[in-house]
């Protein structure tokens, strides 16, 4: 007997969907119908950052990384910050799709497809930027390990080529995860659409008709996919907090890196999820699908890994002075109050301090307040990659070539256009596809029953 | 679609439910008289259908762990074979140093194990699905569907047996 993969809702979880299954199916349908002059405009914008983005990208291929503002010892800046940013919004996406679908978690249920969207677009904004920076954009294949002429290989014991099997694997995965998710709610929105977006959603349903034989291989399946994404979200941070912390640059040699990347990741993708969906629920008319209930709970995870991030930033100066390590100290005392200061106080306020007023249940549901916090997150947690990277870069063991680094438009550009490239993606997502999961949604509610009563 | 021949369309009766428990009933009874061949449509995997069904389950865990192992192979496998096909001793370190190969071999673990998943669930949806089954746009909405092969003088009985059942609905469907 194969058994049901999915949540199932609890009795006192104090969130019932009160809909049918066919008014599930007609309100998902009506958020792909004609977009609205807002949406137009913001896509407009977001087309119009990103080739801002593309035509930076075109000086920095023609005449090469000297526009950006490196400074030696500096080679790592804001294209790196910005890296690690992207990595890390993609998390929450898998937190909660796979990792609390594992957990039966009732809640994820309506916001999952939404933040799994978000996963993959960030990770692919996220795999440019290494080929950004790497100077020589159009060889970034030799990456990967492939037969040359030289019989050269990677260096396996380099934490950047695990970087690139991580990302890639990530975004493999992620990607994957989305479309078969996707697969059964195309196959609905085919079956009430018309004209041309028939056929259009009949070649991406790839032949679902929800037969007995389809569930029983896609629900084990589902399981599958997400009991494999669980452990490689957790690995992908961990392998990007190794690019430094395998590193001996003072303020990255920290063992504690792997659990606080992966904390303060979550941290910020939720941070994101909370910006996109609170107008995204309003643009859509969905508000009686993600709820306070769901909020609620986003805002608990945002306190809890808030909370992680407190507990590292403080461990993580503590351990500097512990080391007594001169070096180690230097790197700390500077952070909090170097030329860098404003930076490392800014990461410090919105993390770690920010997130505590979420305690509070008035401001977990009042979704003003929770609007402006995300906003904090998303500048605190692009600080915080700042600071790890510039301010320990900029003083490392020989003081006499201590030095700061003079951000030009090419880093500025670049870093404008990710947020392009991203938001393009995801707006065209959300007016294309369900951004609430038809199915699983259906499966949370009870069918009627002849006999009348519960199952 | 066009590079597919049409299969033959099945004979039989297409039932549909409002009810789950009415289909529950049906496939039940259905399959106490030793019609197995049935297809059962629903826009949600529902735990009632399933238990009525008895299905074992899916091969496609084996699939999974196959691909989860070929990766994790080809992981070590890649990784130690070319660092001695070019062997540059650094460090005083072992030329295949197996601590951080185990990065590459997990990685390729979890992709070769998720995409051999998803290759299995459509190989598994083509070998055992089957073609020329009537279908209704409502059972991705709201409705069950039950669909019965059978002709000749099979189509009196199974009719009446679907109908007291509780469906809403049924269609003949011919060859």
């Amino acid at each position: 007997m194969a058994a049901v993969a999915h949540p199932q809702p609890a009795a006192h979880d104090g969130h019932r969907i009160t809909q049918t299954h066919a008014e599930v199916t007609r309100d998902i349908v009506a958020t792909l119908e004609r977009p609205s002059r807002g949406y137009v405009l913001l896509l407009a914008s977001a087309v119009g950052l990103f080739l801002v983005g593309a035509i930076t990208f075109g000086f920095l291929v023609k005449d090469g990384l000297g526009h950006a503002g490196y400074n030696p010892p500096i080679f790592w800046s804001v294209y790196i910050t910005t890296f690690v940013f992207w990595i890390g919004i993609g998390h929450a996406g898998t937190l909660i799709s796979a990792i609390l679908f594992l957990f039966r978690s009732p809640w994820r249920t309506a916001v999952y497809r939404s933040t799994e969207a978000m996963t993959v677009f960030a990770v692919m904004t996220a795999g440019l930027f290494p080929i950004i920076h790497i100077g020589r954009q159009w060889v970034f294949y030799w990456l990967l390990p492939y037969p040359n002429q030289r019989y050269l290989w990677p260096n396996f014991m380099s934490p950047l080529i695990w970087d690139v099997f991580a990302i890639s694997t990530y975004l493999t995965v992620s990607t994957t995860f989305l479309v078969f998710g996707l697969i059964p709610d195309v196959a609905a929105v085919r079956d009430k659409v018309s004209g041309w977006r028939k056929s259009v959603y009949a070649m991406a349903a790839a032949g679902w008709r929800g037969t007995d034989n389809q569930w029983r291989h896609y629900s084990r399946a589902y399981l599958y996919l997400a009991a494999l994404a669980t452990p490689l979200v957790l690995s992908v941070h961990s392998v990007v907090s190794w690019d430094f912390a395998v590193s001996i640059v003072p303020g990255w040699h920290g063992t504690i890196f792997a659990p606080y990347f992966v904390a303060g990741a979550i941290y910020s993708g939720i941070g994101m999820v909370l910006t996109l969906i609170i107008p995204l629920r309003r643009a859509l008319k969905i508000e009686h699908m993600i709820s306070e209930y769901h909020f609620d709970n986003l805002a608990k995870l945002t306190l809890l890994t808030g909370s992680i991030l407190l507990y590292a930033y403080g461990m993580e100066y503590f351990v500097g002075w512990y080391s007594g390590n001169t070096f180690e100290q230097t790197t700390f005392f500077r952070r909090a109050f170097g030329p860098y200061w404003w930076a490392g106080w800014t990461m410090i306020i919105c993390n770690a301090f920010v997130s505590q007023l979420l305690w509070f249940r008035k401001i977990r549901t009042n979704l003003t307040s929770l609007f402006v916090i995300s906003i904090f997150i998303n500048i605190g947690m692009w600080f915080e990659r700042f600071v790890i990277i510039v301010s320990s870069l900029s003083n490392d063991y020989l003081p006499w070539a201590w030095s700061g680094i003079n951000p030009t438009w090419a880093d500025w550009g670049i870093l404008a256009g990710s947020f392009g490239w991203f938001g393009m993606w995801f707006l065209l997502f959300a007016k294309n596809f369900p951004i609430v999961a038809i199915q699983e949604i259906k499966e949370m509610i009870p069918m009627p029953r002849k006999r009348g009563g519960h199952h | 679609m066009a590079f597919r021949k049409q299969a033959r369309r099945v004979p039989g009766l297409l039932a549909s439910f409002s009810h789950v428990d009415a289909a529950a009933d049906a496939i039940r009874a259905l399959r106490a008289r030793g019609h197995r061949n049935l297809v059962v449509y629903t826009a949600a995997p529902n735990h009632e259908i399933e238990e009525a069904l008895d299905h074992p389950v899916s091969p496609v865990r084996l699939v999974t762990l196959i691909g989860g192992l070929t990766g994790c192979a080809a992981g070590f496998g890649m990784t130690i074979w070319m660092s001695h096909d070019w062997p540059i001793l650094v460090g005083g370190k072992p030329i295949a140093a197996i601590p951080p190969y185990v990065v590459i071999g997990f990685e390729l673990t979890i992709l070769m194990g998720a995409l051999s998943t998803v290759a299995a669930v459509a190989l598994f949806s083509l070998l055992f699905g089957k073609r020329g089954v009537a279908f209704d746009p409502r059972f991705t909405d709201d409705q069950i569907g039950v669909f019965v092969p059978g002709s000749g003088d099979q189509i009196e009985p199974l009719e009446q047996m679907l109908r007291s059942a509780g469906a809403v609905e049924v269609r003949h469907e011919a060859a």
